[in-house]
């Protein structure tokens, strides 16, 4: 009985202890696209700095800003990973609850590739179009817009082969859903003619673009909202199947998938950073400029994430995968001068 | 009963030879036999299934390409690399020269360059750092080091890159894998037993080879402590009061009824109360094994409030009784009597309400403790408590979660030592029960 005693007695003293020591380690949370880059960093940062290892959640970008939005204070996080910019409405729902404040660091692009199964149909070339014509809810076919009514991709385009349609995207509650949509839906949608015979069938051009985000539900098309090993081991499981990944994560299991060039361009590092390769993405973190002093070594991570020793060219973000920004510089003396968001748009 | 009597028709024959009626009857019950045997036959195929699973992706990650070479730091490349900010990669730069030296002088028969080293290696600059900074008497002698090649390395070590598969891949050239076969056969590169993933912390997602599961284990363990520390007292308390002393009333049978729902509340809500109360509300630290004891303490509580009151309910009344006939007070005769005969089953449940919250991963998502969290031990028991910390089936999920093959393996072998602590704490379960448990 009395060891029990004892620990009771610890836990009572350990939550004593907790309400006046202020918490000394960073705390991240966000886009599970940005998780790995962080994590590196913050294993850097742990074995190069005298501060301790920031802790870095994953949990999508969305709820990773809104937990950031949450409030000024040492039980909220510091840092939010996005793949994709903060919205106007969560910049004012981060005003509402004090957080005003925002430093908006770019850390580097990230590029979207679609892959399949390495020994599965050759599914090498794809268009906008083609996802478009694969996916979308409804499509122009005939001069008409109907019910997707496609079941193979040899069906819209020659060049493709006469396999069932299976692609396997990311559910909305990731940052790069939205740009799935934006690159590839909406130029399929457009290049189509769909989205022009939906404005000549009475629709208002916003619903018309919202139209040609809807993707089919029958089936052919699952949202994934897992991690990109959910989207890899589903394609292992169906031949056909066809995955939207994050480019380091095809890059580190090229035994197992192999890529689709889009609109021609094979996606590398090199083409992305060109801008060639159409479907990319910037991926930022976003730092609470309240916490900066309070929490120790908050500016140093920011700093540290995007020096050139780790953000570069050269530095172990690109070689697992990132994109760098060929604007870092700028980027460094924003961190540096602590420069916050819209201060001088 | 018309029909039994219809039945019992005047008994022919003698009870020696087996009528009709007696031979459906046992064929009845064969038949249901072998239903049973069936059914515990797919039972245990299933587990074989799962077992030669779990042990055959798991094992792998028990071993680990190790490259070992001597090397020989110097105090002015030592105060260089720290001079650094990314002083971790000087030191890797460093042991890389070195490592191209040596092996220029033992003049291997292949084409090398540096680049090709730095894609054996895994991330080894942090360990050679940590190392020379606690030993600094050791600059400017020959150290011996066991540094963890790379992922693509390993792989091939265990089969899991061959050269067929490396065609695409940036991180490995098949060119290097000629290298690496020299480097085995010159004694370099070794396939070693891996402590480093019983004993080490998470690593980067770049370093698959320096990642280990110690540090969320203790994670677990002091989870754990709380869960036992709390539950136990509170479940027991509530126990012998609501089956002792309570009256019998709308309000306890209000409370009865409630205890039985809440055990079969799903524990990811448990995780969002835990958020809201502990840590919004009470300002907790996040990531915390404290918190994350306090959830899995509410979602025990049920587990062995139930398994208490059956094991107090098994007590025969007849020893209250006698305790209550020689004049022991209510209390005495609870105490003394009642529950140390129902101590064997209340530890059972309380081991195997210990082993769920051990195994449970969703409320944890919610309270901060999944991610890149298990990095460093805790420096003494209070930080133990409050330090940010994973769990250890936290940990899995984590590591099933990233791209590198490495990891996928390394979550199959962090399954096998969290199933081997959950046997053992059932083990210890079952012994306890074996041994205390009193019959009627």
């Amino acid at each position: 009985m009395s060891v029990k005693i004892t620990v009771s007695a610890l836990a009572i003293a350990a939550v004593s202890a907790t309400a006046a020591a202020a918490r000394d380690n960073v705390q991240v949370a966000g886009s599970s696209t940005v998780l790995p880059y962080a994590s590196i960093v913050a294993e850097a940062f742990g074995d190069n700095t005298d501060f301790p290892t920031p802790v870095v959640e994953s949990g999508g970008s969305s709820s990773g800003l809104k937990r950031f939005c949450e409030g000024v204070g040492e039980n909220t996080i510091d840092v939010a990973n996005a793949s994709r910019a903060i919205r106007e409405k969560e910049v004012a729902t981060c005003a509402e609850n004090g957080v005003t404040d925002i430093i908006e660091v770019r850390i580097g692009y990230d590029g979207i590739v679609f892959a399949s199964q390495q020994s599965g149909p050759a599914f090498t070339a794809f268009t906008p179009t083609d996802i478009f014509n694969a996916i979308g809810a409804k499509v122009l076919k005939d001069g008409q817009i109907v019910d997707n009514p496609h079941n193979s991709w040899s069906e819209f385009n020659a060049d493709l082969p006469d396999a069932e349609i299976a692609m396997f995207i990311p559910g909305t509650k990731h940052g790069t859903r939205e740009v799935f949509e934006e690159k590839v839906l909406l130029i399929g949608c457009e290049e189509t003619g769909a989205m022009q015979a939906m404005i000549d069938g009475g629709m208002s051009e916003d619903d018309a673009e919202d139209a040609c985000l809807d993707v089919r539900q029958d089936g052919k098309s699952v949202d994934i909202d897992g991690d990109y090993t959910e989207t890899l081991a589903r394609i292992d499981a169906n031949n056909n199947g066809i995955g939207v990944f994050g480019l380091a994560f095809y890059e580190n299991n090229t035994d197992k998938l192999k890529v689709a060039t889009m609109s021609g361009v094979e996606p590398t590092t090199a083409s992305i950073a060109s801008g060639e390769y159409p479907v990319s993405r910037p991926l930022f973190f976003y730092v609470k400029k309240a916490h900066i002093g309070v929490i120790p070594g908050l500016k140093e991570y920011a700093q540290f994430f995007i020096s050139d020793d780790l953000a570069g060219p050269n530095g172990p973000l690109a070689n697992y995968g990132l994109v760098s920004d060929p604007e870092l510089a700028k980027t460094q003396q924003m961190v540096a001068d602590e420069k916050v968001m819209g201060a001088d748009m | 009963m018309t029909d039994a009597s219809m039945d019992s028709a005047p008994v022919q024959g003698s009870l020696t030879t087996v009528d009709a009626r007696t031979r459906k009857r046992n064929a009845a019950e064969k038949r249901f036999k072998a239903y049973g045997l069936v059914a515990i036959m797919i039972g245990l195929f299933f587990l074989v299934v799962l077992a030669v699973s779990i042990l055959r992706s798991g094992i792998p990650a028990f071993t680990q390409a190790e490259v070992r070479v001597e090397f020989t730091l110097t105090q002015e490349q030592f105060d260089e690399a720290e001079s650094q900010m990314l002083k971790t990669k000087a030191y890797e730069n460093l042991f890389i020269a070195a490592l191209q030296s040596q092996l220029e002088e033992r003049g291997l028969e292949v084409s090398f360059d540096p680049a090709a080293i730095e894609r054996l290696l895994g991330k080894t600059g942090s360990t050679i750092r940590e190392h020379f900074r606690e030993n600094p008497n050791q600059i400017g002698t020959p150290v011996f080091f066991n540094l963890a090649a790379s992922s693509r390395v390993d792989g091939y070590f265990k089969g899991r890159v061959t050269r067929d598969t490396l065609v695409d891949s940036r991180f490995l050239e098949v060119s290097d894998l000629d290298l690496v076969d020299a480097l085995a056969d010159a004694g370099i590169i070794v396939s070693a037993f891996n402590w480093n993933f019983i004993t080490g912390s998470d690593s980067g997602v770049d370093n698959p080879g320096g990642a280990g599961i110690g540090v969320s284990v203790i994670g677990s363990f002091f989870m754990m402590l709380v869960v036992l520390a709390l539950s136990l007292p509170i479940g027991v308390a509530t126990s012998i009061y609501l089956e002792e002393f309570a009256p019998q009333n709308w309000f306890t049978d209000l409370i009865e009824v409630n205890i039985s729902n809440l055990a079969a509340v799903p524990s990811i809500v448990f995780g969002i109360l835990g958020l809201a109360v502990f840590i919004q509300f009470m300002h907790l630290p996040q990531s915390a094994p404290l918190v994350g004891g306090l959830v899995l303490t509410l979602m025990t509580l049920p587990t062995i409030i139930i398994s208490t009151r059956a094991s107090l309910k098994a007590v025969p009344p007849s020893i209250r009784e006698a305790a209550l006939g020689v004049g022991a007070s209510k209390m005495q005769t609870v105490f003394h009597h009642v529950l140390p005969l129902a101590a064997p089953g209340i530890l059972t449940g309380t081991i195997i309400g210990l082993a769920q919250a051990l195994g449970e991963t969703a409320p944890l998502l919610l309270i901060g403790m999944v991610g890149f969290i298990a990095r460093a031990y805790p420096e003494g028991v209070v930080s133990g408590f409050i330090d940010p910390n994973s769990a250890m089936p936290a940990q899995i999920y984590t590591w099933a979660a990233r791209a590198d093959a490495g990891f996928y393996e390394k979550a199959w072998g962090g399954i096998i030592i969290l199933l081997i602590f959950l046997l053992t704490m059932n083990i210890i379960a079952i012994i306890l029960r074996r041994r205390f448990e009193r019959r009627w």
